[in-house]
């Protein structure tokens, strides 16, 4: 799946940057997603997703760099029924592909909320795979931010010095049996690589967060493929539901092959959070 | 800037959705060649104040880039000296800077020889090309090319999005002389003092003391009556207000809105920003997500010029940088 949306990144590539730029049309309407639809899901109909999964989005990217979403479903994960994938798609981003998250049932709730890059006008869309295999869809129309706002981080120095930094808490009051709101920070520029250097007239090196696997004990509760358009200090809020003790661990890995693990002891009865970053 | 706008601005200019097409081909790159597409439309003169002997200001509106006002919505102004003559930010467009350049030609007879830019924001240096002619030392913070580099394809963009024709010989012009602590400029019988700041309103900000008048140029340091706008570091703009709050100037030129005495100038926006330090740890510390934080933190219910258009992005930005603290 890696591969997959690497290859749509590059068919997609910066080609989509201003392809449907100040358009308003119906969601099913935009071009960028037509071809989304097509790599990713062929043929399959997307129903609306109401019942299923909620897009919070804001109406205007008040920060480009900063778009605060979260994609909630509307019914717990159990075997019977459950989320298993939420593609996560930002039509007229250089990437429209923002992430791919994967939940099970030790989920609890196939939550997620992050923050993105909103280059342009814009449809966010969260679309849902149950595991009976059909498909829903939530879009929002995210207005762009002002002139003097931009995707690019707000200290490219301070970026590079933290990299690496990595944070897993698990919110407090854990009772065993019941979904536990879980968050992973990792400090990291999430560069795209797309600025061009005018003097060279070559562009920067890409450096971006890949792969996000957060399991506990030992059982995967949250898995994502994510590019640049997750915001710099990627930060992602999810739920796991906790049985006494264990451990919560979460590798994140860059497409330069660096590697960052965090994990969280939770203490019997009291389930308290510690975070040990490597 | 509303989307009904923005796509009336793009109906009315064919030649971005060209632009758009070649894009397809050779990706944000082309951003830079946008400029090449016609000539900038004429605007009114730019009208100055002279608050001081050789200090030059024009007042932006208080307001966004608009096609109404061609992107003149930063302060502009100059200093005039013996020798030469020294820009302290162009405009937000090539129209505003042309415009800049002849209000300079109108009282200056000496050349300009510096043109100075005070962070990275479009509204303050997309009128740099209107003075490439005049060969000029075009000065930034250290960081200043780079920050250009990142940003510079998407406040083209932007400003093709929104301004349409109005945006046309708008560029990208990176600085020439990097400042990375301080340095004088010399004007003849006249010396500007520049000073780079570490990540405060920007990672790129720069300040400009003119010694004869003490007049202190602050770029968006200062915002009077405009919302101050946090684009870099609250702490870094916090402790970068305290500092210049020692310098011993008459008067303050903010980035927006109008000159004011010093130090007095900048309470109401360290007010303001203390209050979101405040308000938002606490909100980080009661666990409260960035969404639920956005929807209370209320920036202590003065009244600001722009509030609605970027105090909740102060509090994005805020939130994103304090909560690495906890």
């Amino acid at each position: 799946m890696t591969a997959r949306l690497a290859c749509v990144i590059l068919a997609l590539g910066v080609a989509c940057a201003g392809a449907a730029r100040g358009q308003d049309a119906g969601p099913a309407d935009s071009a960028v997603w037509k071809k989304v639809h097509a790599s990713m899901f062929g043929n399959a109909i997307l129903e609306a997703a109401d019942g299923v999964v909620t897009l919070d989005t804001p109406k205007r990217a008040e920060d480009a760099a900063i778009v605060p979403l979260a994609i909630r479903a509307q019914f717990p994960q159990t075997k019977e029924r459950h989320i298993e994938t939420i593609w996560l798609v930002i039509d007229n981003n250089p990437s429209p592909i923002a992430a791919v998250f994967r939940f099970t049932p030790e989920s609890g709730r196939a939550d997620i909320e992050t923050r993105v890059r909103i280059e342009e006008y814009t449809y966010v869309r969260a679309v849902a795979r149950t595991n009976d295999g059909k498909l829903y869809m939530a879009a929002n129309y995210v207005k762009a931010s002002g002139g003097c706002s931009a995707p690019a981080g707000k200290d490219a120095v301070a970026a590079k010095a933290n990299l690496g930094r990595i944070r897993l808490s698990v919110h407090d009051g854990v009772e065993a049996g019941r979904p536990a709101i879980a968050q992973l920070m990792i400090s990291h520029p999430n560069d795209s690589g797309l600025a061009m250097d005018q003097v060279t007239r070559s562009y920067a090196t890409p450096h971006f967060v890949r792969r996000v696997e957060v399991r506990y004990a030992g059982k995967p509760v949250m898995n994502a493929d994510v590019d640049f358009s997750i915001s710099e200090n990627p930060n992602f809020r999810f739920y796991f539901v906790p049985a006494g003790g264990g451990e919560l661990d979460a590798k994140v890995v860059d497409n330069q092959d660096l590697e960052f693990t965090a994990r969280v002891k939770l203490d019997s009865p009291r389930l308290g959070a510690v975070s040990t970053p490597h | 800037m509303d989307g009904r706008l923005a796509r009336v601005a793009v109906s009315l200019t064919p030649p971005s959705r060209r632009w758009c097409a070649l894009v397809l081909g050779v990706g944000a790159a082309i951003a830079f060649l946008q400029s090449a597409a016609g000539m900038a439309p004429e605007m009114p003169e730019l009208a100055l104040e002279n608050p001081a002997p050789g200090i030059y200001v024009h007042y932006g509106q208080q307001a966004e880039m608009t096609r109404a006002n061609f992107g003149d919505v930063a302060n502009l102004g100059f200093v005039v000296g013996a020798r030469c003559v020294a820009v302290i930010d162009t405009g937000g467009t090539f129209a505003v800077g042309r415009a800049l350049r002849r209000a300079i030609q109108r009282i200056a007879t000496v050349p300009v020889c510096y043109v100075i830019n005070t962070h990275v924001h479009p509204d303050h240096v997309f009128g740099n090309a209107a003075f490439t002619d005049d060969h000029p030392q075009f000065i930034g913070h250290v960081r200043l090319a780079d920050a250009m580099r990142r940003r510079g394809p998407n406040y083209l963009n932007a400003l093709g999005r929104d301004l349409g024709d109005i945006a046309q010989q708008s560029a990208i012009v990176l600085p020439t002389r990097s400042i990375a602590t301080t340095e004088e400029l010399d004007l003849g019988g006249r010396i500007l003092s520049l000073r780079a700041w570490p990540t405060a309103h920007t990672d790129t900000d720069l300040t400009v003391f003119d010694d004869a008048s003490r007049t202190l140029w602050l770029g968006d340091l200062l915002f009077v009556g405009h919302v101050p706008v946090l684009d870099g570091n609250l702490r870094g703009f916090l402790a970068a207000i305290a500092e210049l709050k020692t310098v011993r100037a008459n008067l303050a030129i903010p980035g927006h809105g109008r000159a004011l005495a010093w130090p007095e100038a900048i309470a109401p926006e360290e007010r303001y920003l203390t209050g979101i330090l405040a308000e938002v740890r606490a909100a980080i510390k009661g666990k409260r997500t960035l969404a639920e934080t956005l929807a209370t933190v209320d920036g202590g219910g003065e009244r600001w010029l722009l509030f609605d258009d970027f105090h909740r992005r102060n509090v994005t930005a805020a939130y994103a940088e304090l909560e690495w603290d906890e």
